[in-house]
């Protein structure tokens, strides 16, 4: 059986600790292949949201990932199908070497050293930085870095990729580089980012979101032209 | 919030106030000449230095990895410090980040905190700093003995800090020897292994990215010479005694009442107070019950006056 | 709400615990927490009538019994590990049992002490409790300069103390990257994890990532104090005086504490 129905979430609402209301009602369904991107002002509930993917926050509703409902039982499950890259590339490699890092994901699925080398081989391939295995990504740039946390997850075949702001904090050509490597992954991909003009080229369908709900959810074309709709949300037309 | 308990950490009650006493008399004597050696060595640096770097210990310490099932295993961080800022600094920083953990989180006592900071803050740093040099001098300056010289330091910080642990619970007659020395060497010495691969994951990071940082330049080691030898001392006496006393627990005890240690002798205090100037007090489950009847008054009063209050603050 | 440090302000009614100098609070709680150290074993009386005057201190704080539970029971296992002693502790026995060819005999005076440290623990711990929960780190950092804590000490928790949720987040953040590459996939669901060792060495290299991004920082933290004139001193405002009413409460409390352990000490013999 193919799961054509990448991810699916029916009416979920989350709050946190605090009391701060953070998803309200939010209710999303993305088919397998669909590139996405997740646009809204700070404190829209995108990083919230973001966390679901992957369960590492679970709020109420119905939430399915690949058909699997997403529960304490199945998260490291999720996780093999769901590849989550940080904002802050500092935060995701804590390795001393870019293969270590890149090798976490295969070695803790259980994978044989020759299975993990060849995963993190395929892996440094599909973000062009073959070469960087032995380099320490403390003294990498922040584009490069960027990169290699990508490979860190993709080195795991996940079905889907999300990302939280890929192309922040990055110069007109690593900025390029990256898009240009968005363009090739083949997965399912999801992106929450203040880059409309990343979106506009990268991703055909927009979702806005706005204090913690679905303000609309279509054809990038369409929504990036709607001035007054990108003001009321926070956005600015190109 | 986050709490890091190792099993080092005393609650109140576990320690006699003599050992508690004793033992804060040596954490401040210790802290008291680290700050004028810091102030000598770092200047105004140390502050920020020291402050940030303790936030870090503290919140390193929550970096968890599972060991079985649902147990997992923590940083202390006394070796790390000392590798990084020498170990004048790393004793304040240990200093700072096991009192805000028994002020704020309750991990261990307020009046055992002289014992907490001494094991861990003093000897877990003395003893990682004796350790590393001597090991680290045996490589010549090759790499590998960083690593090796890291874990064994890390390891021995856990595992002699554990034993005066032991040592202090003996003393004060909550524990007998034979059964704490032992049972607190054994455990520690199998969490130590975790604080040395700890240890060794950071110093691998550390290496690759900043080597200039680790503080292992022989230029210091003069200034550092009173904690290199209190360090091998601390370590050759708790390595010789433990066993000694484990053996010989009575003999220990023996000592502890000659000193006065013990949390149970109070006789001294009776005699001076005969029992029959306060006639109904003699009778102890007289005044047990009264105890209850009086405490449980004290609490509805208190109560009902908070009640009261509120009352006439709403009608007002 | 006022922000002189030469005048805290006092708000009257609901907050009498928080609102106390921490100073006295600081105080009367180590004076709490050592007689509760320093009553004998068994004076059972003595127990009860200091837990319900933890207790009612606790009603007073008006933070919530079930709060100040919830936290001091964070500390139940240690205090429990005190379990032992019904076993070891030589006496009149209650009951022995066998596991193999080991054999426990609990006795009375085991029972008694195992009681009384335990008891003793956790009326210690909700009082920490309490002075946590009713005073602010800094707060008690600016009382602690008057009460002989060295200026460096206070310094260098005061910054800690500034950093630490930083420190804290990303040390969040390290796990949840960590959790989002720990996955299995459905043919290895058995075999995952990776080796002990393994994983104790990838949490120090979190650590070590941690430990490197906290010096750098230290180091703009240093420039940015440089440029606004700092010079290594640490300078800051004196402790407005205790008010009279702030005397009476502590020479009452330790009264208290002084009777309750007069009591303790005359009631064993």
């Amino acid at each position: 059986m193919i799961v054509d129905e990448a991810v699916l979430f029916e009416n979920l609402n989350f709050s946190y600790p605090d009391g701060h209301i953070a998803l309200r009602n939010v209710n999303l369904r993305i088919r397998d292949g669909e590139k996405v991107a997740l646009v809204g002002p700070n404190g829209a509930g995108k990083s919230t949201l973001l966390l679901h993917f992957n369960g590492i926050l679970m709020g109420d509703g119905r939430m399915r990932i690949y058909g699997n409902d997403l529960k304490n039982g199945n998260l490291r499950k999720i996780r093999s199908l769901v590849g989550l890259v940080f904002q802050n590339p500092d935060d995701q490699l804590f390795s001393p070497t870019v293969f270590e890092d890149v090798a976490f994901g295969p070695i803790y699925q259980g994978l044989s050293e020759d299975e993990v080398k060849k995963q993190v081989e395929q892996a440094l391939e599909s973000v062009h930085m073959k070469d960087y295995a032995q380099r320490v990504s403390y003294h990498l740039s922040i584009g490069e870095k960027k990169r290699i946390s990508i490979a860190t997850v993709l080195s795991m075949n996940p079905k889907i990729l999300v990302l939280d702001e890929p192309s922040a904090g990055l110069d007109p050509r690593s900025r390029r580089s990256l898009i240009h490597l968005l363009s090739e992954l083949p997965q399912t991909l999801i992106a929450a980012t203040h880059d409309l003009a990343l979106v506009r080229e990268l991703l055909p369908r927009t979702i806005i979101m706005n204090g913690g709900k679905i303000i609309a959810d279509g054809r990038t074309s369409d929504l990036l032209q709607n001035t007054t709709l990108l003001l009321e949300n926070g956005l600015e037309p190109l | 919030m986050l709490l890091s308990p190792t099993a080092m950490h005393i609650p109140d009650g576990f320690l006699s106030v003599v050992v508690s006493v004793l033992f804060w008399l040596f954490s401040l004597l210790a802290i008291a000449f680290s700050i004028k050696r810091v102030k000598q060595n770092l200047g105004e640096k140390e502050v920020p230095l020291m402050g940030v770097l303790a936030a870090a210990i503290f919140a390193g310490q929550m970096l968890n990895f599972t060991v079985i099932g649902g147990t997992s295993g923590h940083l202390l961080g006394a070796a790390l410090a000392t590798i990084l800022v020498g170990p004048w600094a790393a004793i304040l920083v240990m200093t700072a980040v096991v009192a805000t953990q028994a002020l704020l989180f309750q991990d261990g006592g307020l009046i055992v905190l002289g014992a907490n900071l001494f094991n861990m803050a003093v000897v877990g740093v003395a003893v990682s700093y004796a350790v590393y040099r001597l090991i680290y001098q045996l490589f010549k300056g090759r790499e590998v003995g960083i690593f090796i010289a890291g874990f064994i330091a890390a390891w021995s910080s856990i595992f002699i800090a554990s034993l005066l642990v032991a040592l202090q619970l003996a003393l004060s007659g909550t524990f007998s020897a034979d059964l704490a020395i032992p049972a607190m060497g054994g455990i520690h010495a199998l969490i130590g292994i975790g604080e040395g691969l700890i240890t060794i994951g950071a110093l691998a990071v550390l290496f690759a990215s900043r080597p200039d940082l680790l503080n292992i330049s022989p230029a210091q080691a003069g200034n550092n010479r009173p904690i290199l030898i209190a360090g091998i001392l601390i370590a050759l006496l708790l390595a010789v005694l433990s066993p000694l006393a484990s053996s010989d627990p009575d003999g220990l005890e023996w000592v502890a009442e000659e000193y006065g240690f013990l949390q149970t002798a109070q006789e001294p205090l009776y005699q001076i107070i005969p029992d029959y100037v306060f006639p109904g007090v003699e009778n102890e489950i007289v005044a047990t019950i009264l105890a209850g009847i009086l405490g449980t008054l004290i609490v509805f009063g208190i109560a009902w006056g908070i009640a009261y209050a509120r009352r006439a603050k709403a009608t007002s | 709400m006022s922000i002189d440090p030469f005048r805290p302000a006092r708000h009257s009614g609901s907050k009498p615990i928080h609102n106390l100098d921490a100073r006295l609070k600081f105080i009367i709680a180590l004076g709490f927490i050592l007689t509760t150290s320093l009553a004998p074993q068994g004076a059972w009386a003595v127990y009860i009538l200091l837990f319900s005057l933890a207790f009612s201190i606790a009603l007073l704080s008006d933070v919530g019994i079930r709060h100040i539970y919830a936290r001091a029971a964070l500390a139940l296992p240690f205090i429990l590990a005190a379990f032992p002693l019904l076993f070891t502790v030589t006496g009149v026995p209650i009951f022995s049992f066998s596991i193999g060819s080991l054999s426990l005999t609990a006795s009375w005076q085991g029972l008694e002490r195992f009681i009384s440290i335990s008891f003793k623990s956790w009326i210690s711990v909700q009082i920490a409790v309490l002075l946590a929960t009713t005073t602010r780190l800094p707060d008690l950092l600016f009382a602690m300069r008057n009460l002989a804590i060295p200026q460096l000490i206070v310094a260098i928790i005061g910054l800690m103390w500034r950093y630490i949720f930083l420190m804290v987040e990303e040390a969040n953040r390290l796990l949840r990257a960590r959790l989002s590459r720990s996955g299995v996939t459905t043919q290895n669901s058995k075999k995952y994890g990776g080796s002990l060792t393994w994983r104790a060495k990838v949490a120090g290299n979190m650590a070590g990532n941690l430990l490197i991004r906290s010096l750098e920082r230290s180091d703009r933290v240093y420039s940015a104090m440089l440029a606004r004139g700092y010079d290594g001193e640490i300078r800051r405002f004196k402790n407005p005086p205790l008010t009279l009413q702030d005397w009476l409460i502590l020479i009452g409390s330790i009264a208290v504490l002084v009777i309750l352990l007069t009591l303790g000490l005359l009631l064993n013999s």
